[in-house]
């Protein structure tokens, strides 16, 4: 039952594993923003569970409550959900940008496309 | 208005001119806003550091008192990684014009107001005294040089930035991570009140796991050497403008957030204490150090050439933080400026023989020593500064680095750092051997020397490389309070 009542934190785990093995392990560029944005995730809810106060009550004042969970991770997670969004909106932009340039968002593939003696300086 | 109520606009001015840089129409006048800024900025920075050496500074935002508000926090450390960070930004964007004109042909607005931005971040991750807060103020420097990277004319650049998108989040996330640990155990994301409150908690798993977390995120930013993979593409392919600004700050100011948490939020004793940080710093720094020199030897396209010896730079800095003493830490501060001027003034090189000749592989550089001399003399020059020749800022770092290792009793570590030295040597050799003695292949078109616009701020950053050498009371002043100021009043070793 121990085990039970770190549920939140039990999934924040899986789904970090989840994220982060995208990230690593996938060639296709979309899947690695797929995968960057669940391990975001898990970290969002890793604030979120931190927030809640057994007992406590949404954190908007009023009477007959005296306990309140902490609004504090709620804003601070706000916060980094905007990161998040901008981020995956960059990293999209990018594979966008890799598609037009070489055809394919495939790591893989792309690295077949480029061998290293035509390195042609920067332009 | 007084000095602590201008201290934060050294952030707010880039951060404000970054948008309306974003609405002007065509190259001069973004340009001009930017130079404006990054100028507004210095100056404030140079306000503020001898006030900062004298006793920490605190800007309360909206008047919330810390630890409920966010708090700016300047003394000595951050005071003088600020100057350093503007201060580059000032001399990169006077060189930059030219350089960025040739290499983007629409209206640069938007280009440069990503500049701004990512200036602004720098800022604030140096100037916050919150934990929090260097994690947004990360982002939205990291986001913008992404984007900065990927205007590189090579369509490598746009690879190049969508790895260190990864890396970077990663990295971040990771810092994030840390910080969220910290918060559960102690309620509170200002740095002075955690370091006051973390001792508490102190032993347990999680202050553990949020230190190894925070130093694992904060060393992907700073390229230390296994997790070094992002920076030489993205130097590379970057335009050789932000190849030059960035190669001066932004691992810079990542090693300034991992010494600030590890040294003012966890305490030196506490962290040197629950990670071998010790032998994993010394290793990853000599292994920095080696691999990069040694990888750098046999670049032929010189910007990679240079990333990787940022890399192996970057090992010099954590050497001196592996000692953990005041005198490793002064050191580690010392290379973190010199470095900085160092590889500035050589990307400017580089880029200005880009500017003309069109490419930064090793065989364009052939007989160049007599077509562009002085931008290759400015070459040679940063590149002696780079080996530690004495007279060069480059000497005064290793020198404070060699005094530091003997200090800690530790006289073997003087010896790998003149044989890396030795390696720097071979590199920068490799140049001057091109440039002076091989000549101009015979179907080579004839150059002309750069233009002032180039030559200027080249030449100006290499005599800041001897200024530095010679006249060593501001980096060496300013490297001191700095340690002293993370370490505290009684300086005590762990």
């Amino acid at each position: 039952m121990a085990a039970l009542g770190h549920f939140n934190y039990w999934i924040v785990v899986i789904l970090m594993m989840i994220g982060f093995y995208c990230v690593i392990a996938r060639g296709n560029m979309v899947k690695k923003m797929i995968g960057l944005n669940i391990f975001q995730t898990s970290v969002f809810i890793l604030f979120i569970s931190a927030g809640k106060i057994i007992g406590g009550s949404t954190p908007i004042l009023r009477k007959g409550v005296e306990l309140y969970s902490n609004p504090l991770p709620h804003v601070l997670i706000l916060t980094a959900i905007v990161v998040g969004v901008a981020t995956t909106a960059v990293g999209l932009a990018l594979a966008m940008r890799i598609k037009e340039a070489y055809g394919t968002i495939e790591d893989d593939l792309i690295h077949d496309d480029e061998p290293a003696a035509e390195d042609e300086g920067n332009r | 208005m007084t000095l602590v109520e201008l201290m934060p606009f050294s952030v707010l001015v880039p951060l404000i001119a970054a948008p309306l840089c974003a609405l002007l129409p065509g190259r001069i006048l973004p340009w001009l806003l930017a130079l404006a800024s990054a100028i507004a900025s210095t100056v404030i920075a140079a306000l503020v550091l001898p006030q900062a050496i004298d006793g920490p500074l605190s800007y309360a935002f909206g008047n919330w008192p810390p630890p409920i508000g966010i708090e700016y926090r300047v003394d000595s450390a951050n005071a003088f990684v600020a100057l350093l960070v503007s201060g580059l930004a000032v001399l990169a964007t006077l060189w930059g014009r030219k350089s960025v004109n040739e290499e983007l042909d629409q209206p640069q607005g938007v280009f440069y107001s990503l500049f701004l931005l990512a200036l602004a971040g720098l800022m604030g991750i140096t100037l916050t005294g919150d934990a929090f807060n260097v994690f947004v103020f990360l982002e939205i420097s990291s986001l913008s040089t992404y984007a900065l990277i990927a205007h590189g004319p090579d369509r490598r650049a746009l690879l190049a930035s969508f790895r260190y998108l990864i890396m970077g989040t990663v990295g971040a996330t990771f810092f994030l991570i840390g910080v969220g640990f910290l918060y559960i155990m102690t309620g509170t994301l200002n740095m002075a009140d955690l370091a006051e409150r973390l001792p508490e908690v102190a032993d347990t798993r999680t202050v553990h796991v949020a230190l190894a977390f925070i130093i694992v995120g904060m060393g992907l930013k700073l390229a230390m050497l296994p997790l070094h993979l992002w920076l030489p593409n993205a130097y590379t392919y970057a335009p050789n403008f932000i190849s030059v600004f960035i190669a001066g700050t932004a691992t810079k100011v990542a090693l300034y957030v991992m010494i600030r948490m590890i040294y003012t939020v966890f305490g030196a004793d506490y962290s040197y204490a629950v990670l071998p940080l010790t032998a994993v710093f010394l290793a990853l720094a000599l292994a920095g150090m080696f691999i990069g020199a040694w990888t750098a030897i046999f670049q032929a396209n010189l910007k990679r050439m240079l990333a990787w010896s940022s890399i192996s730079q970057v090992g010099y800095m954590l050497l001196g933080l592996a000692l953990g003493t005041v005198a490793g830490l002064t050191a580690t501060f010392l290379h973190l400026f010199n470095h900085a001027l160092i590889k500035a003034a050589l990307f400017m090189a580089v880029g200005t023989v880009a500017w003309r000749v069109g490419s930064v592989r090793i065989e364009a550089f052939r007989g160049l020593g007599r077509q562009m001399p002085w931008t290759m003399t400015a070459f040679a020059l940063a590149g002696l500064s780079i080996i530690g020749i004495p007279t060069t800022a480059g000497f005064i770092s290793k020198w404070y680095l060699i005094l530091a290792a003997m200090d800690a009793g530790q006289p073997w570590l003087v010896a790998l750092i003149v044989i890396s030295s030795l390696m720097a040597v071979v590199y920068v050799w490799r140049v001057i051997e091109a440039a002076w003695f091989q000549s101009r292949p015979a179907d080579a078109e004839t150059v002309r020397e750069a233009p002032l616009s180039l030559l200027v701020p080249l030449w100006l950053m290499v005599g800041l490389n001897f200024w530095f050498g010679l006249d060593t009371r501001l980096p060496v002043a300013g490297a001191t309070a700095a340690a002293e100021a993370l370490f505290g009043p009684t300086g005590v070793t762990p």
